[in-house]
């Protein structure tokens, strides 16, 4: 844990030292040097980017599986989705720069305290589009199942949630570019991801690291969000064949 | 819990600094969202209107949403430089895609039977869009602003550590104000964009015509009816 802390403050390091013996592109700080780019990719922009990948994945994984957790009770109990809705509403609302900040006396400047902030980004969108999609579900759906036989357990398993997911990849899809956009933000509590390059330059006002972190994180947002498109048409033929 | 006593001190200590922030803050977002809706709604109501485009006006919300905001500022500050103009023109290219997005699919989803009634009735096509289409569509058109809104205040913070000046100059300056000046200024900006989600909420509901807030009832107490088991 603490190397892992410590390595990525020791990657930001060389920009300073490179900044006058690089190419005369980068002491002129031109608007891009593919140079710079070619030499930092293995120490700086690699790593930060793999950091927020695994960032972003965590974040997801944990707020799917609560959502999920969350949705099933309201789907059981319909009372439940009011106060579920206000209350990661009311998260979702807080800006995240504050939210970090206002978790660091509880959980310190740690991965821990980046995570809880992801996580509670995702809940409202992650458990409105799950409880939608299981209770879109058609009634006549729900009476057919029943009158096969099936208990309350297949229902859920074999019929509802099946017809569910689209709604909740589409969930997915938000949550993750959610979780994508906010994890530079998370560079104020923890250096990693690639909110550590883009801190970096911009006090430095860097161009071309401002620039190659900056649209690394913008491609990486879109390449989620299309494999999860992908995924989406995967997992639900139906919805092909349906469109006129 | 201790810190937090404190932070709440600081902005006991600090109001006026603070205020002056916040009124920085509101600023920036006006002038942001002042130019996003000048682009957004127009261009979206629109598009609704004639029912075109719909491919573009609905993958621009996605696109959108998948702009992260500080790699967009962060690019920003590479082609404009530091400061108010360029944290400006991030936050509209963030605002616009969620506003336009909603304003199409209001418009586009009014009622075809009452859009072809009022012309039955001898409308105009202006005076379809004006007096039916638009109050119909408008608590839709609002619920985009005020995504827009929350979005942009939120993003607002982050345009300090691109030279622009918001409450955020507080949070990302812990050196000079330290733990408890942070926490202070987190929470006011925490509180600004709860008082904006429910204005704006308010608003909305205040907008939406009186035919669609009875309708909307009715279908709220048939909605949970069919997920209840028979």
């Amino acid at each position: 844990m603490t190397a892992a802390l410590a390595a990525p403050f020791a990657q930001s390091d060389p920009v300073i030292p490179e900044f006058g013996r690089g190419s005369s592109c980068v002491r002129d700080n031109g608007l891009f040097c593919w140079g710079w780019v070619k030499d930092n990719w293995s120490d700086t922009l690699q790593p930060a980017l793999l950091e927020h990948i695994a960032l972003t994945l965590i974040a997801v994984l944990i707020g799917s599986l609560i959502a999920f957790a969350l949705a099933l009770a309201a789907h059981k109990r319909g009372w439940m989705a009011t106060p579920v809705v206000v209350v990661t509403g009311f998260l979702y609302t807080i800006p995240s720069l504050a939210l970090f900040q206002l978790l660091v006396p509880i959980t310190g400047l740690t991965r821990t305290t980046a995570e809880i902030a992801l996580v509670s980004y995702t809940l409202l969108i992650l458990f409105r589009n799950m409880l939608a999609g299981l209770s879109g579900v058609p009634a006549e759906v729900r009476d057919a199942a029943l009158g096969m036989g099936m208990t309350e357990r297949q229902l859920l398993w074999k019929v509802e949630l099946p017809l569910a997911l689209p709604a909740i990849v589409a969930g997915l899809r938000i949550a993750t570019v959610t979780v994508i956009s906010l994890a530079t933000v998370a560079v104020f509590v923890v250096n990693e991801g690639l909110g550590a390059p883009i801190y970096s330059a911009l006090q430095q006002t860097f161009k071309t690291e401002l620039i190659a972190a900056g649209a690394l994180c913008v491609a990486l947002a879109l390449v989620a969000d299309g494999l999860l498109v992908l995924v989406q048409r995967a997992l639900s033929p139906w919805t092909r064949t349906a469109r006129p | 819990m201790n810190d937090f006593v404190d932070a709440f001190r600081f902005i006991g200590d600090h109001v006026p600094l603070l205020w002056s922030l916040t009124l920085d803050h509101l600023a920036l977002t006006g002038a942001a969202m002042a130019i996003a809706v000048a682009i957004a709604l127009p261009l979206g109501v629109w598009l609704g209107h004639l029912h075109r485009g719909s491919f573009a006006a609905i993958n621009i919300s996605n696109v959108g949403r998948a702009l992260p905001s500080l790699a967009l500022i962060s690019i920003g500050v590479a082609l404009l430089g530091i400061g108010f103009v360029n944290v400006m023109v991030a936050l509209v290219v963030l605002a616009v895609p969620p506003m336009l997005t909603n304003a199409y699919v209001a418009v586009d989803g009014v009622d075809r039977d009452a859009v072809e009634a009022a012309k039955g009735m001898g409308m105009t096509p202006l005076e379809v869009l004006l007096r039916v289409e638009l109050p119909l569509a408008l608590p839709l058109i609002f619920a985009g602003v005020r995504t827009a809104v929350v979005y942009v205040i939120a993003t607002a913070t982050l345009g300090s550590v691109a030279g622009a000046s918001s409450l955020g100059d507080i949070i990302v300056d812990q050196a000079t104000y330290r733990l408890p000046g942070v926490l202070g200024a987190a929470i006011c900006v925490a509180a600004l964009a709860l008082v904006a989600e429910l204005l704006f909420a308010g608003l909305q509901r205040a907008v939406t015509p009186r035919g669609l807030r009875a309708r909307r009832r009715v279908g709220a107490a048939v909605g949970p009816a069919t997920t209840t088991e028979t």
